[in-house]
């Protein structure tokens, strides 16, 4: 039985079955934690956080968008040594400000999602940051080159994976 | 007051959702401290996760044992015939190692000196990471049920690798040594100062703690020191790679970790630790090099009998077939038989070849049993003869030598000549 989140009758919003809401950010999740021990550059991708875009855009329901990101900020929480929250915290921001933005602007052409994905990077790493340092206590070291070189390059995994998480759309 | 929330109801439930997690996350750092038991959230999505990536590398791992074990061979000719050259150096270096060894324990019984043995080890297979970069942990395929606990080392050959951070039922976190929040007791091997070992928020291994008026030399390397309970003492951490002033009248020592942290697929946790003071060996009379190789090697030979055809001591079942055609079965300084039997018991391993060593060397004793006309093959293993008992005799009483030290020799072909005692003295330079 699919689930559906709408709010807004305006704008396209879709839905997704059961197990791809499901199945896919656990997926991502699994892909996260097992590709970088044989590929270790992939671990500068993140791509529970760009399934969280895709899905808060896609559906277009702030409060969906932040519900999914905190579920899934929570799940890839749990494969850490830290406490739970980091990212539970920073992805229920990232997908609460991609929805309200999807309710606002087209973000279904490879340029828009590209610049998106480019803009919530950011957000979601000054978020982590900013509650690692102030809430935790751990000592990050913020550098503006590194976090836009990651920021790139997750944007242009994103325009490929979208594409491809496109397949499971459902038009409402 | 109603219409507020119905009207921002978005952000109403974002600040509800956020400031639970705060909250949630202001309670786990407070509890930090204490000992603190695995969230179900940890175990459930442990769960999820962790039987995919044991299937898969199970799956990876049967591919590319089936490819090198039968298919790719390539060169393992020439690297067995390499292996057995180390060998022939290494049983030679090892004489010359347990002199000293034995030396330092003597001398540490008379300090008193208490030593950390590892006692029992697990091999664990890497299934997983935590696929951040801010925490450099790894998942292994052993857990609780297989007698893992938490704060249990962890290593490789390389060197160590981490600590066991938490325990599920199958599986278990490894924090490593790269992590910012891990820490471990280290110590320079020359300068012999002591440091703290430290990750970095960029990945980076650093020594602290090491006054700056002390002098560190890049290259040096870094060993466990035992003070933080977890690994014992000795163990390889790194390299030192880079020395620079620090904060506070330290040095910032860069060390580069001798295990291959980013490449990790098999470890093995020490699940038990023996601290014991060193006990002198039964005797306790010193060992000159000489006696140590008249144990060890098979060559050295046994004092002929005054008559040949005399029956032999019914205490040394190996000179039952020693004669004189046979080089290997000349004078040594103690019997062949006690010789054989030391050898046997020093030299056990757990391989499949052990099993067949001593039989054999029994057997001998008994001449027209089976085992008896056996001698071992070109590969190591013992095979059926079909000589007579004492056609075969000399050979035999040579093999059965042979055989008893196969167990880290694994070819007969391979075997030292006979030597004259004269040549098994301390000052003999090892084959190159």
């Amino acid at each position: 039985m699919p689930i559906t989140y709408t709010s807004n009758e305006q704008i396209e919003v879709y839905r997704f079955s059961l197990p791809a809401a499901i199945l896919i950010p656990l997926i991502a999740v699994f892909l996260q934690a097992f590709v970088p021990l044989r590929f270790h550059f992939f671990s500068i991708f993140d791509l529970p956080l760009l399934v969280v875009i895709f899905f808060a855009v896609a559906r277009r329901s702030p409060v969906a968008g932040l519900l999914t990101g905190a579920a899934i900020g929570l799940l890839q929480d749990s494969l850490t040594g830290h406490p739970l929250g980091l990212y539970g915290i920073a992805k229920t921001v990232v997908g609460y400000g991609a929805s309200s933005l999807g309710v606002k602007l087209d973000v279904e052409n490879a340029g828009s999602r590209f610049l998106v994905t480019l803009f919530f990077y950011v957000v979601h790493e000054i978020v982590y940051f900013t509650v690692a340092r102030g809430l935790v206590g751990l000592t990050l070291q913020w550098s503006w080159s590194r976090e836009l070189g990651s920021a790139l390059a997750n944007a242009f995994l994103a325009v490929i994976l979208f594409a491809l998480l496109d397949r499971f759309k459902q038009r409402t | 007051m109603e219409n507020l929330v119905t009207r921002y109801r978005n952000v109403t439930i974002l600040m509800v959702v956020l400031f639970v997690q705060v909250l949630g996350l202001a309670m786990q750092v407070k509890r930090a401290t204490q000992d603190e038991s695995t969230r179900l959230i940890r175990v459930w999505a442990v769960d999820a996760v962790t039987p995919f990536e044991k299937s898969i590398v199970w799956f990876q791992r049967g591919i590319a044992g089936l490819w090198h074990n039968y298919f790719y061979l390539r060169g393992v000719r020439r690297e067995n015939r390499d292996l057995k050259l180390e060998i022939e150096r290494l049983r030679i270096e090892q004489v010359r190692l347990n002199e000293d060894a034995e030396q330092a324990r003597r001398l540490q019984a008379l300090l008193g000196f208490k030593e950390q043995f590892i006692s029992k080890t697990l091999p664990a297979q890497v299934i997983g990471s935590s696929g951040s970069e801010q925490s450099r942990s790894i998942y292994i395929d052993k857990g609780s049920r297989d007698g893992v606990r938490p704060d249990m080392a962890v290593i490789t050959a390389d060197g160590i690798v981490g600590k066991v951070l938490r325990v599920f039922r199958t599986t278990s976190q490894v924090l490593l040594v790269d992590d910012q929040t891990s820490g471990v007791g280290a110590i320079l091997e020359k300068s012999r100062l002591q440091g703290v070992l430290r990750g970095t928020p960029l990945g980076e291994v650093v020594l602290e703690k090491v006054m700056s008026d002390e002098a560190v030399q890049p290259g040096e390397k870094v060993v466990t020191s035992g003070g933080d309970q977890i690994f014992p003492k000795g163990l390889a951490v790194g390299t030192v790679t880079k020395v620079s002033p620090g904060a506070e009248l330290f040095l910032n020592i860069r060390v580069k970790p001798a295990a291959d942290l980013s490449r990790l697929e098999e470890v093995l946790v020490i699940t038990q630790q023996l601290e014991k003071e060193p006990a002198l060996l039964d005797g306790a009379l010193p060992m000159r090099a000489a006696e140590i190789l008249a144990q060890r090697l098979p060559s050295v030979p046994d004092r002929p009998p005054d008559n040949p055809n005399a029956p032999p001591p019914p205490t040394s079942g190996l000179k039952i077939y020693s004669g004189p055609a046979s080089p290997g079965t000349a004078a040594g300084p103690k019997p062949a038989g006690a010789g054989a039997t030391t050898h046997t018991q020093s030299m056990q391993t757990p391989s499949s070849t052990t099993a067949s060593a001593k039989p054999h060397v029994d057997a001998s004793v008994t001449p027209g049993s089976a085992a008896s006309a056996s001698k071992p093959d070109a590969s190591g293993l013992v095979a059926k003869s079909p000589q007579k008992p004492h056609a075969s005799a000399a050979p035999a009483a040579n093999n059965a030598t042979s055989t008893a030290y196969s167990q880290s020799q694994p070819s007969a072909k391979t075997a030292p000549q006979p030597k004259p005692p004269s040549s098994a003295t301390p000052t003999q330079e090892p084959p190159q």
